[in-house]
């Protein structure tokens, strides 16, 4: 009984692990920005949303989205609302692509994640700039973008393992 | 676009947005309109949005801060690793600049004492505050924003616009007050902006961030002559800090001809501050 207990735990939270990573990347920011690399900076909560709503929606719930965006915001200091926003707009991507999409493979998905975070980039900067006045360095941005982009395809690859190992197939 | 593939993407864009997916309590078209509520009632200042911001801050600084613990391990450790490499050379540079200093105290005391006879007849700032100090609970790096959370809120009498110094030199200002906790904008974010004078020469400027390490000159004439390693201090203006709290000194010049400023403190060492506001002297 004990163990199949304890079986049961450690399931629900390999099940939930990519909700608590989501957590814990808005909540602790690991970005590596303490290695002072003037040229590096990558957003995480992206990759990771983007990944699990196209694969295993189930895995995420959008509620929790919203509120670890709101957490986001609070940690970094943005107004209220802009990271649950870009987070949803992701999800909604996510979804659509995977809705039009018949064979997936890594480098289509790889692609559209760019397009994805283009557009919800461009969205975040105009809303921070243009409603809330705030000044951000736009090269700062490009330059966040173009590694998040590229750390894609690396976090795809080992989430496909985890998912494997923990969910047995692909949903995809 | 064909009428068939136009409604392909309607299909796919409805059950995208406005369908609840498996296993989903909310569709993304609500969630999407409640970021988008709290945004404007954000922008508006909507009373019932800043109660929900202040405890959504209470909880998540605290929750930060224990979730950084073994982030601000390993950064700790790094930084460790890269002081004891610099150590020797840095002990030798140090023993000298104290011979210097020390000869320097001596004098600078008499300069002191003059300086404070001087500002009580122009009825200058010169008293500070309790000093209030803090302990950074949350030190986010972000690309975008340059800022610290610390331990100390409107509980222990902090204000909003509060200078922020580490040791004697300034670091920042508070910009956000919650019961427990509040929000550094420090020098090096894009949108702090401190009065400042440049000694030698006394020319008064705006002292702006760069969003990286550094600061930058803003709204002084070209015609300025400038020495590199000037020093930088708050003017005064503006009556939030007194004047004279040293900031950093003008780098070498670049070639765009752009000012840039060294901070005297390294921001990414902070673990404590000093908060305080700065009163007339009534005597």
């Amino acid at each position: 009984m004990v163990e199949f207990s304890k079986i049961t735990i450690t399931n629900r939270l390999l099940r939930y692990a990519p909700i608590l990573l989501l957590f814990l990347s808005v909540l602790n920011e690991f970005d590596f920005n303490y290695l002072e690399l003037k040229y590096f900076s990558f957003n995480f909560p992206f990759v990771l949303i983007f990944y699990w709503s196209l694969k295993k929606v189930e895995s995420l719930g959008y509620g929790l989205i919203f509120i670890a965006g709101l957490f986001n915001d609070v940690v970094t200091g943005f107004p209220m609302g802009v990271s649950s926003l870009s987070y949803l707009l992701i999800c909604g991507f996510a979804a659509y692509f995977r809705n039009i999409t018949l064979n997936p493979s890594l480098l289509k998905d790889w692609l559209f994640f760019l397009l994805t975070i283009l557009v919800v980039n461009s969205m975040m900067y105009s809303l921070l700039v243009l409603f809330f006045s705030f000044d951000l360095n736009y090269y700062d941005l490009i330059v966040n973008l173009i590694f998040t982009f590229l750390l894609y395809v690396i976090c795809a690859n080992a989430f496909e393992i985890y998912q494997k190992l923990v969910f047995g197939t692909q949903n995809v | 676009m064909d009428a068939g593939t136009r409604d392909d993407f309607i299909i796919a864009i409805r059950s995208a947005f406005l369908k609840k997916e498996n296993k989903q309590r909310f569709s993304l078209i609500f969630l999407i309109i409640l970021s988008t509520i709290f945004l404007a009632l954000g922008r508006i200042n909507f009373k019932a949005i800043d109660y929900v911001k202040i405890s959504i801050k209470e909880i998540v600084y605290r929750s930060s801060f224990v979730v950084s613990v073994p982030e601000n391990y390993l950064k700790k450790t790094y930084q460790n690793i890269q002081s004891h490499f610099i150590i020797y050379n840095d002990y030798f540079e140090i023993k000298s600049e104290i011979k210097e200093l020390k000869a320097q105290k001596t004098v600078d005391q008499f300069i002191v004492e003059e300086n404070k006879r001087l500002k009580k007849i122009i009825d200058d700032y010169v008293a500070d505050s309790d000093e209030v100090v803090a302990k950074i609970i949350i030190d986010k790096n972000s690309p975008f924003l340059r800022s610290l959370i610390v331990n100390k809120g409107s509980k222990n009498d902090i204000k909003l616009g509060m200078a922020v110094l580490d040791g004697s030199y300034l670091v920042g200002k508070v910009v956000e007050v919650n019961y427990l906790t509040s929000r550094i904008l420090l020098l090096s974010d894009l949108n702090s902006k401190i009065p400042i004078i440049i000694e030698p020469g006394a020319f008064q400027s705006i002292l702006s961030g760069t969003g990286k390490n550094d600061g930058i000159i803003q709204y002084l004439k070209e015609n300025y002559f400038i020495k590199e390693n000037s020093t930088i201090y708050t003017s005064g203006a503006g009556g939030l800090f007194k004047a004279g709290i040293p900031i950093g000194k003008i780098k070498k010049q670049e070639l765009n001809n752009e000012k840039k400023v060294d901070f005297f403190s390294d921001f990414s060492q902070l673990r404590f501050v000093k908060i305080m506001s700065f009163k007339k002297d009534e005597n």
